[in-house]
């Protein structure tokens, strides 16, 4: 069963720049794929497409059933609910502890207080964090800073979660770190994990999915890939 | 549940952020409570005016004088004629023995004066006092009867109640033009008390998109927030609509210059504005929160 399906997707910007050229993909569900690029490649346009942060100027972005491109804006959180997203900088309320900050995704919804409080301890028992529930961000490593905001990107249990460049600001130990978070979250909770990043030796080191994107262009879709420029 | 726990939380982050941004807050509330103010006194006003001129035209009489060398059978024939028009809603005839009756009954000076004078030097005529319909179209009927043959003069009000109800209006009018300039200047400082708050959560606020927060939880917050400013701005206009309008009445006994014009009763009268003072308060509160929300959220 394909999560993901992406058909003849065109997207240019208002100034007239085209980031995407004729997509076409279809990522299955529980796979853990990377979209690999150099800067400037159309890593980023296709992550915020899959979350309607962005709409394709032309074609289908279908997320789990869902007509991305058509969504109307009022009704993007639908789409929204459904997955995770994690980024470079963490995006974390700094004046809120860690089980707050993981908390306030669920909140957000209007999710019972008893149910909020299993869900977050669960998830971040899940990024190795427990024993740091009551912390603020400051307080804490880039690395672990990263982890909480994994944490709120599947305290909701996403079928998808989706990454642009995690590791963009970690140093090579604790990004891989961050990268056995990841793969335990796609074994043990079967979420689907997409992950744009342009660094290789991570890439090289899973052995997962690999989708190159060269100037907006799909150059190749490899299981078990390596990164190639 | 899940609507009220969302209420629940809203209302939390409201309070929390009008605290936050307190001088602005004040701002605001301050201005509401002007406006209120005079929103308050200027309803107070209208409705006792209204009051008092709707008694007054219960009251307005049109006073018909018989020629005094008229028979019986002219007043039945003057009688006649006043019936048959149509904004006439009853008459009482007095022949002048009546009114001199009447006249000395009411003061011991006229009394001895009236008892100088027989049936035929009298300066009494005899009237007909007739109450109408419609006291716009007074004037139209008192030229009627004045065009009945035998009828002396005709009197009435002659306007008084007229330049009243304009002065008034006139002066109802101004104190329009200052509230709706109130209201605008009131507005403006809650879109940007709001617009604060706002740029103060933006980072939340983007958070709460991508985790899948719907427009109306995101909203809310804000919306809640002017209501607040708006209720918490219609607390001093409130205790003076309620003591200084009481204080008011027993002042004056009920009465302003003369029996004629009568002030409302403070009870239910001081609830029912005071309820419309709290309505104006937090609607101009949603107003303007709603007005920064769809300018500075963009949803
Ligand atoms: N909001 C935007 N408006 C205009 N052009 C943009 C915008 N976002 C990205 N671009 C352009 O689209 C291209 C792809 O950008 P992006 O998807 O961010 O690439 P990557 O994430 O691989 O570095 C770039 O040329 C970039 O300048
Ligand atoms: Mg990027």
């Amino acid at each position: 069963m394909d999560l993901i399906r992406i058909r003849n997707v065109e997207k240019k910007y208002k100034n007239g720049v085209t980031a995407i050229y004729d997509l076409n993909l279809a990522i299955e569900k529980g796979s853990f794929v990377f979209v690999i690029g150099g800067s400037g490649s159309g890593k980023s346009t296709l992550i915020k497409m899959l979350y309607r942060e962005e709409k394709p100027t032309k074609g289908q972005v279908i997320v789990g059933g869902l007509d991305v491109a058509k969504l109307k804006n009022k009704k993007v959180y639908k789409l929204r609910r459904k997955l995770g997203i994690v980024f470079q900088d963490y995006r974390l309320l700094p004046k809120q502890t860690v089980f707050e900050n993981v908390a306030f995704a669920l909140e957000c919804i209007g999710e019972r207080r008893d149910i909020i409080r299993t869900k977050v301890l669960k998830a971040l028992e899940d990024v190795g964090l427990k024993n740091k529930v009551h912390e603020y961000p400051d307080n804490l490593s880039g690395g672990e800073q990263q982890r909480v905001a994994i944490a709120r990107a599947i305290v909701n249990d996403p079928k998808l979660l989706l990454c642009d460049e995690p590791t963009g600001n970690l140093d090579p130990e604790k990004s891989m770190e961050i990268m056995k978070v990841l793969e335990s979250i796609n074994k043990m909770r079967g979420t689907t994990i997409i992950m744009a990043t342009h660094d290789k030796e991570i890439v090289n080191k899973m052995k997962k999915q690999v989708i190159t994107l060269k100037d907006g262009h799909l150059v190749k879709f490899k299981q078990k890939g390596t990164y190639v420029e | 549940m899940k609507p009220f726990r969302m209420l629940g939380r809203s209302i939390r982050d409201a309070v929390k952020s009008v605290i936050r941004n307190f001088s602005l807050s004040l701002a605001s509330i301050s201005c509401i409570t002007i406006t209120l103010i005079i929103v308050a006194v200027a309803i107070i006003a209208s409705l006792n005016v209204q009051n008092f001129t709707e008694a007054i035209e219960k009251d307005m009489t049109i006073v018909v004088f018989v020629d005094n060398d008229s028979d019986e059978d002219d007043v039945k024939e003057i009688e006649k004629e006043i019936k048959k028009i149509s904004n006439v809603e009853k008459y009482t005839y007095q022949s002048k023995q009546d009114v001199k009756a009447k006249m000395q009954e009411e003061s011991e000076v006229f009394n001895t004066v009236l008892n100088n004078w027989n049936d035929e030097e009298s300066p009494l005529k005899d009237t007909f006092q007739v109450k109408v319909k419609k006291i716009k179209r007074i004037k139209q009927t008192a030229e009627k009867i004045e065009k009945i043959d035998n009828v002396a003069i005709v009197r009435y009000g002659e306007g008084m109640v007229d330049k009243m109800v304009s002065a008034f209006s006139s002066v109802e009018k101004v104190t329009y033009g200052i509230v709706i300039a109130l209201v605008l200047v009131t507005i403006f400082l809650i879109v940007n008390t709001i617009k604060l708050t706002i740029s103060a959560r933006k980072r939340e606020i983007k958070i709460m998109r991508l985790v899948g927060a719907s427009n109306i939880t995101i909203k809310l917050p804000f919306i809640i927030e002017g209501m607040i400013l708006g209720l918490f701005g219609s607390i001093v206009p409130v205790l003076i609509v309620t003591y200084g309008y009481l204080a008011f009445y027993k002042h004056f006994d009920g009465y302003l210059y003369s029996k004629l014009v009568q002030l409302i009763k403070p009870e239910p009268f001081i609830y029912q504005v005071s309820l419309v003072v709290i309505g104006i308060g937090i609607l101009v509160g949603m107003v303007g929160s709603a007005r920064a929300v769809r300018k500075y959220l963009k949803i």
